[in-house]
């Protein structure tokens, strides 16, 4: 409270009303940005202080649902992989997309509920919180990386040029988990027992998306609505990265899949910012 | 504050909030999404059955608004620093946290013109795993100041609160009287143009808290706009020149702070008070987690409430229920003399033991003796929480109560008590005089 405060800008008049859409919503994002850099570190630094056991989880089971799918769908089933990829890094290229969807999912949900004190104290686009919980799934998910890594050496599997592009997959990875995720955590805020429907979302979704095989195993009639689910396209993109050389792209279905995941963007975070203002008043 | 040209930085009109209650939602506010589907179901079929019938068909499950705010106006000039006073349950929360933007108000408008920061709570976010240092970043881009901005203060910051030894240790391991030092000094250190704050001042010892007034002071005076709410009314006297004072949602008056605390005060539970006794409708009893009270009463010795003579004693009597287990819980009664001065504040720690920790119905009672009290209105509080670490109940205004003279005696003199005295009065010339007792005050 000296007075060699920084020259702040010019403030603006801010009126405050009933059913106002903040038309300064996403400049307000931006100036806020480092609130989230540093909510996101929080969750980093906690998770990496409290739990060893916890990231060891994180890298474990990803690697056995790998063992698991590759003796029953590649040995037991005996459903091919893609191109010369053995099976395990086939599998494990599409497990790295799903965990990734998975915990952003189950902790964006939460993360609101979990930041009860923030919201009832002070003033932020809520937006901020569960997008921040996205940072913590993408360090797991660099981790699970490595262990991919390890593996392909293992196989002594080269990939393709192609995986240059693999950051654009895990962008595109991330926004179809945020579209579903936003919509999730605020209807988690007003109906407390929505976060019950994550486990079958998860677990479902684990069957429903090609994780554990190929997509290319599902017949071509069929594919075009199998891309529906935009886990899909997410998955297939991964493998056409990672894998280089035979793994081919469904493009129609790619992009349908695309288009899911930006209509559940829009409609999460629609949904977000219209029930947003009510948050403080719910938790 | 004066002489300088000052234009409107916070301009309210026609303001409201309403919450709903009733059946619909449920206390936590918040409903399960199977408790909709079984209540539609359930609306739909007792509709059809009610159609069938040729019964009016009546608005699903009945509903009450609540007005939390109503109809409030004011104008906040630049440079001023506004009280606002109110018991609890006035609308001082809810109109706070409109300004800051935490929630919508229903009705009416609010333009702010400048940087708000406000500071609702003591150490908002401050997590126990991380450090103190750690948690200085936090808290401080919680509370809207960039990395910067605290990096250039990060010093003063320190020193303001106390704890360089302990920087590297997390605030888990602290004392609690350490964290909230750490986190009024990252509050302290912010420099908006217009500051909100509530009753933060309720946590720490004495002497932090003249501190942290000597602090809001030197903002005060640094010509920044402030809105304080508080209990503590030597503070709000000290700091404010103006004073509102809120009633059921609505403004009640706004003038001077003298003006406004004097009413606030005799508003309390109704003037004088003609009950010594008071309780709650269910739902709106002061609580807070796991603890509920009651009832507060006072009775006399010899007379009943709630005028009291001043040499009999007065009991003050507490009762709530518990429905979790507090480990360390204090009840605390608090008694302020009509300007608004705590005249001194007692708690039953000395008698708790192990086994009134447990949930349960409790009665607690505080004897005040005879000849402490001066011949003034009181108004009595009650809180409870744990010595040092969170409060439980809020500092809550139960009621006025007033205490007389013996009936021979001259006007009071002043002071917040007038304990009984002695004095020896003796002529130094020889001739000696008795000793003689007599009551006095003592300031």
């Amino acid at each position: 409270m000296s007075d060699t405060s920084p020259p702040q800008p010019k403030p603006r008049v801010l009126v405050l009303e009933p059913g106002r859409a903040d038309r300064h919503y996403w400049r307000d994002i931006w100036a806020y940005r480092e609130l989230f850099a540093i909510l996101a570190w929080r969750d980093v630094a906690i998770r990496y202080k409290q739990t060893v056991i916890g990231i060891i989880w994180a890298v474990m089971r990803p690697f056995l649902t790998m063992v698991v799918f590759t003796v029953v769908f590649g040995q037991l089933a005996q459903l091919p992989s893609e191109g010369s990829a053995p099976y395990p890094v086939m599998v494990f290229a599409g497990m790295l997309p799903w965990y990734l969807f998975a915990a952003i999912l189950g902790d964006a949900s939460n993360s609101l509920v979990a930041n009860t004190n923030l919201v009832g104290k002070v003033y932020f686009p809520r937006l901020i919180i569960p997008s921040s919980t996205a940072v913590v799934a993408l360090i797991d998910f660099a981790v699970s990386l490595i262990v991919l890594a390890a593996i392909m050496l293992w196989f002594a599997f080269l990939p393709s040029p192609r995986i240059l592009l693999l950051p654009v997959f895990v962008a595109l990875a991330v926004l179809a988990s945020l579209g579903p995720a936003y919509l999730i955590t605020a209807l988690n805020v007003k109906y407390r027992d929505f976060r019950f429907l994550i486990p079958f979302i998860l677990q479902f979704g684990l069957f429903l998306s090609p994780v554990g095989f190929s997509s290319s195993i599902i017949p071509d009639q069929w594919r075009l609505l199998y891309s529906l689910n935009p886990m899909v396209g997410v998955i297939d993109g991964f493998r056409w990265c990672i894998l280089g050389g035979d793994s081919a792209i469904y493009w129609p279905g790619f992009a349908l899949s695309l288009i899911v995941v930006v209509v559940f963007l829009w409609l999460g975070i629609r949904y977000f910012r219209k029930t947003e203002r009510t948050f403080a008043d719910l938790l | 504050m004066t002489g300088m040209e000052s234009h409107s930085v916070i301009r309210a009109e026609r303001l409201g909030k309403r919450y709903v209650i009733g059946h619909e939602v449920n206390r936590e506010g918040y409903r399960s999404f199977r408790e909709v589907l079984s209540r539609a179901a359930r609306n739909v079929t007792r509709r059809s059955f009610d159609l069938v019938r040729g019964r009016a068909i009546v608005a699903g499950d009945q509903t009450e608004d609540y007005w939390a705010l109503r109809n409030v106006d004011f104008d906040v000039m630049e440079g001023e620093v506004v009280g606002i006073l109110g018991r609890n349950g006035a609308g001082k929360s809810t109109l706070l946290k409109i300004l800051s933007r935490i929630t919508d108000p229903s009705e009416g408008t609010v333009r702010i013109n400048g940087r708000v920061s406000s500071l609702l709570e003591v150490g908002t976010g401050f997590h126990p795993e991380l450090s103190g240092r750690e948690n200085i970043y936090l808290n401080g881009a919680i509370l809207g100041m960039t990395r910067r901005e605290i990096r250039s203060k990060f010093d003063a910051i320190v020193d303001f609160s106390g704890v360089e030894t302990f920087l590297d240790t997390p605030v888990k391991r602290y004392s609690s009287g350490m964290s909230v030092r750490l986190a009024f000094a990252v509050a302290a250190h912010l420099e908006p143009e217009i500051l909100i704050v509530d009753e933060v001042l309720a946590v720490g010892d004495a002497e932090f808290q003249r501190k942290c007034i000597g602090k809001m002071g030197e903002v005060a005076r640094g010509g920044r706009t402030v809105l304080f709410v508080s209990h503590n009314m030597t503070a709000l006297r000290a700091l404010c020149d103006r004073g509102i004072v809120l009633k059921a949602g609505s403004v009640r008056f706004d003038g001077t702070i003298d003006d406004a605390i004097a009413l606030h005060l005799a508003d309390t539970d109704g003037g004088f008070g003609t009950v010594s006794e008071w309780t709650w409708a269910p739902g709106r009893e002061p609580h807070g987690t796991g603890l509920a009270i009651s009832r507060v009463a006072l009775t006399g010795s010899k007379s009943k409430g709630p005028a009291f003579r001043s040499d009999e004693a007065i009991t003050v009597t507490i009762e709530y229920e518990q429905t979790a287990q507090i480990r360390g819980l204090r009840m605390i009664c608090q008694i302020v003399t009509g300007n608004g001065d705590v005249a001194f504040s007692s708690t039953d720690q000395l008698v708790r033991t192990a086994s009134s920790q447990r949930p349960g119905r409790y009665r607690t009672q505080c004897l005040i003796p005879p000849d402490i009290l001066n011949w003034t209105p009181y108004l009595v509080r009650v809180a409870c929480g744990i010595p040092g670490q969170h409060t439980v109940v809020p500092l809550t205004d139960v009621g006025r109560f007033h205490v007389h003279g013996p009936t021979n005696a001259t006007a009071p003199l002043g002071g917040a008590v007038a304990p009984r005295t002695e004095w020896r009065i003796e002529a130094l010339d020889g001739q000696g005089a008795g000793a003689r007792t007599a009551v006095t005050l003592e300031g």
